[in-house]
């Protein structure tokens, strides 16, 4: 490290320490740490970087859960009846046909560009309004979210169609941008009449490496993160999604799920239509009877043994290491003086968890996993629990510069809409709107060298 | 007296020969890209290779729709096995994103994609009524753009294709443990749709041998295509490629997906040709293909080797591993068929059967560290599950 980044470092913590303890003690040398997922980071930077075991995943046992949970999160499940018993119920109603058609390569989806897009890894949840704090009312004919393919002789429940909206806007420097936005309406809806009131919220798969090491986060240090009524005055509050029954949300866009287990249950269910130990019952609604008369793929579908293999191989992905360059400091110290890291909090220590090797490590995820007001323009308008219609969770940024890599595109935000990372900080405003606007000012230079940070975790 | 001219140059190719005996003591001349070179010529022979073996294939399924009867059928079926051992070896040069399995036009799931899924195809037990077969108001006709589109469609697999869907439509469902699947000949003659369901065979099988004649276009040599751009890639890339195709293969896929997942689930249609009950010879194709990679051994062609190159570097590391890939292919092939009597529930893992696919499991989890050693002692990093 040079002098002059040294000294920008010591300057921007002793701003980070006055505004208190948002960013959870962050230090500057942290951003330099490579090694984002601890012991089991992983080194690769082709395709299947988001898809290796945690390389401190070392006993046979550890392997072959890994290789069966592999099995069963990536290949198709079938319609019941198949031979293979095992991978038989898939639907009758559902959106994907295995976990990683839209978490491909165990990475982050895209958002359809037309109605024509046949891409997957977009869910409409839906529901009908409901009070802040409770869960979702799920609507009678649809249930909580649109599934728009079925097996044959099975109506789906609805097509998504999406139209994008342009909107321009200019850095304090004068030069232009542009982004866009997504519409995303339930069309050609098969089982009755939509609810005017019924509320939408459009979420992408992201990507699910590192959901072992987010889960093994102490609680208390998101305690300690939260600062749920501002008392610090620093603009950015933080605030823990705590469930009805008194659990604490960590996953999906709103901080819904307690827990890897509950996310994957919610998944298989919702999504493939694959009840398990976690979540029984019909996956259709009452009112969808060529749906409940269709023969299932056992009860439940997916086996506790299965299902808890899937849980250990989505806790146990490795997150990739981050790629070091010369002059790196200098994106880390931008990313640092526009108060980034108080929201994508570095660094964290892993507490005990079930599986030792995501047990007590030091990790950077880059996440407080607290709900923020990120402004209206991000808002769905749908609360989730103690999440508002216009609070996101803080998602990890670890490995965000290889999406383009292992996925094919750029593309984030819990709807897809950023086409680039620039676009995506362009979108952040609310708690945001003041790191925003640090970005908006900075020069092309700085923001290029920021980009770049990014770019390398 | 000046030496005959005859004695110097004597002399000198007396020297030149013990120059090109001690390089071939101590370093074979073999160069990175002789090996990339050879490779490329190995995946086009083999990609050749399986287009045959398929092609008589479609011969032998012409000639039992023409003429439906049971020995019509067996040749079919005879044929479906030899071509399927030749396609085996070829999943060597998957994951790396090759013409094979590029993200925007590789037929892998076109071609191989499993499980299979069935219903969605034609009727199962317990299901008469299910699949394109028996759906003649909304797919009047089966076509292989048909089949196409419908696997495209909702941006993913539906499995209705390739190998598995043809074993389907020849086998049928497996219902005993004792055998394979025994799909009736009246399936196509007098039961429910026949003609449709030749119409499928028919369609499927087309689009096999288009998707196989792609593969061997992407490889052949006369420039302009994937084998031209593979070429001239920098060495070493090239080399990353070919290695992570190997160590993928081997670990992550076979080792893991293809076997520990059914010796583990104990389900027991969990493997790959459950219809033919050919499971064994699948596995053996695919460590079979990993040792012709590193050999240079393609059985069709010779030449350089990844064996070669490592030798130069590591002699004892390309000794271990060239031994260890031995000892998987003869372990592979002493699994007894059918590889689904070593799943049933209640089979002991003391079972011959079962030790045998733990063997094989071992065997090839333990050659993978040593194939990602290989290519850090040819300077490149590699990295696979």
């Amino acid at each position: 490290m040079n002098r002059r980044t040294a000294t920008a470092i010591t300057a921007a913590v002793a701003v980070a320490a006055a505004i208190a303890c948002n960013g959870g003690g962050t230090s500057p040398g942290d951003l330099l740490n490579l090694r984002s997922g601890g012991d089991g980071t992983a080194d690769a930077t082709t395709r299947n970087a988001f898809s290796l075991p945690a390389r401190n995943l070392d006993t046979d046992d550890e392997r072959a859960r890994f290789a069966i949970g592999d099995s069963f999160f990536t290949s198709n499940w079938v319609i019941a009846g198949n031979s293979t018993e095992a991978r038989d119920g898939l639907g009758p109603l559902f959106i994907a046909q295995s976990c990683s058609s839209c978490h491909g390569h165990d990475g982050r989806a895209r958002p359809p560009l037309d109605n024509d897009d046949p891409v997957r890894g977009l869910v409409v949840q839906i529901s009908l309004p409901a009070k802040l704090g409770e869960a979702p009312e799920p609507d009678p004919a649809y249930g909580g979210s649109i599934q728009d393919r079925a097996i044959p002789g099975i109506p789906p429940e609805a097509e998504i169609h999406v139209q994008w909206k342009t909107i321009n806007g200019e850095y304090a420097d004068g030069s232009p941008y542009e982004l866009v936005r997504p519409v995303f309406t339930i069309a050609r809806p098969a089982y009755g009449a939509l609810d005017p009131e019924l509320r939408i919220s459009p979420r992408i798969a992201p990507p699910v490496f590192g959901a072992g090491l987010l889960e093994a986060i102490p609680l208390e240090r998101l305690r300690e993160l939260a600062d749920p009524d501002d008392a610090d005055g620093d603009g950015i509050s933080g605030r823990v999604n705590v469930l009805p029954d008194g659990g604490t949300g960590r996953f999906g866009w709103k901080a819904n799920q307690p827990a890897v287990d509950a996310q994957v249950a919610g998944a298989f269910h919702g999504d493939i239509g694959i009840t398990s130990p976690l979540r029984p019952g019909p996956t259709c609604t009452a009112s969808q009877a060529d749906c409940l008369a269709s023969p299932d793929g056992g009860d439940p579908e997916i086996s506790a043994g299965l299902f808890d293999d899937v849980v250990f191989y989505v806790q146990t992905l490795a997150v990739p290491a981050a790629r070091g360059y010369p002059g790196r400091e200098r994106g880390a110290e931008l990313f640092f003086a526009a108060g980034c890291h108080q929201c994508h909090a570095p660094r964290h220590e892993t507490g005990r968890h079930a599986v030792p090797a995501l047990s007590n490590q030091l990790i950077f995820p880059y996440t407080d996993l607290l709900l923020h007001d990120m402004g209206p323009g991000l808002a769905d308008g749908r609360p989730h629990f103690q999440a508002s219609g216009s609070e996101w969770r803080t998602p990890p940024l670890w490995g965000i510069g290889l999406t383009e890599t292992v996925n094919g595109h750029t593309r984030f935000l819990h709807d897809g809409r950023a086409r680039n990372l620039e676009e995506a900080i362009l979108w952040h405003g609310g708690e945001a709107e003041p790191a925003k606007q640090a970005f908006r000012s900075m020069s092309a230079e700085d923001r290029a060298a920021l980009i770049e940070f990014l770019e390398s975790l | 007296m000046p030496k005959p001219i005859t004695a110097l140059l004597a002399a000198a190719a007396a020297a030149a020969i013990a120059l090109a005996a001690c390089s071939g003591d101590d370093a074979p001349d073999v160069s990175k890209q002789d090996v990339v070179a050879h490779y490329a010529v190995g995946v086009h022979a083999t990609y050749q290779a399986s287009l045959a073996s398929a092609t008589d294939m479609a011969g032998a399924i012409d000639a039992f729709l023409a003429n439906p009867a049971p020995h019509t059928l067996e040749a079919a079926k005879r044929a479906w096995l030899t071509a399927r051992d030749d396609y085996g070896v070829t999943e060597a040069y998957r994951f790396y994103g090759g013409p094979i399995d590029d993200e925007e036009t590789g037929p892998e799931g076109q071609l191989n994609a499993w499980p299979m899924d069935e219903a969605y195809v034609d009727y199962v037990d317990g299901d008469p009524g299910a699949g394109i077969v028996n759906m003649a108001g909304e797919y009047p006709q089966i076509t292989k753009q048909l089949l196409a589109d419908l696997n495209e469609q909702g941006g993913e697999t539906n499995v209705s294709t390739g190998w598995h869907a043809i074993e389907f439509l020849l086998w049928g469902q497996d219902l005993n443990e004792d055998g394979p699947g025994a799909r009736p000949v009246e399936d196509y003659t007098v039961n429910p749709n026949a003609d449709r369901r030749a119409q499928y065979l028919a369609a499927v099988t087309e689009l096999l041998l288009d998707d196989l004649g792609d593969m061997v276009d992407a490889w052949a040599p006369g420039g302009g295509n994937y084998r031209a751009a593979f070429l001239a890639l920098d060495a070493d890339d090239a080399l990353v490629n070919i290695i992570t195709g190997i160590g993928e293969l081997s670990r992550g896929e076979l080792a893991g997906e293809r076997m520990t997942v059914a010796y583990e689930a104990r389900a027991q249609e969990d493997e790959h040709s459950c219809f033919a009950d050919n499971t064994t010879n699948d596995i053996i194709a695919n460590a079979k293909g990993i040792q012709n990679v590193w050999t240079g051994d393609y059985g069709i062609v010779q030449g350089p080797g990844l064996a070669d190159l490592v030798a130069a570097e590591d002699a004892e590391l390309a000794e271990l591993v060239t031994s260890q890939i031995a000892r998987s292919v003869a372990n592979a092939n002493a699994i007894p068929a059918p590889f689904d009597a070593a799943l049933l529930p209640g089979i002991s893992d003391s079972a011959d059967s079962r030790r045998a696919v733990l063997a094989t499991i071992e065997a090839l989890s333990d050659q993978t560290d040593n194939i990602v050693a290989a290519a850090e002692a040819l300077g490149v990093a590699i990295s696979v599950s």
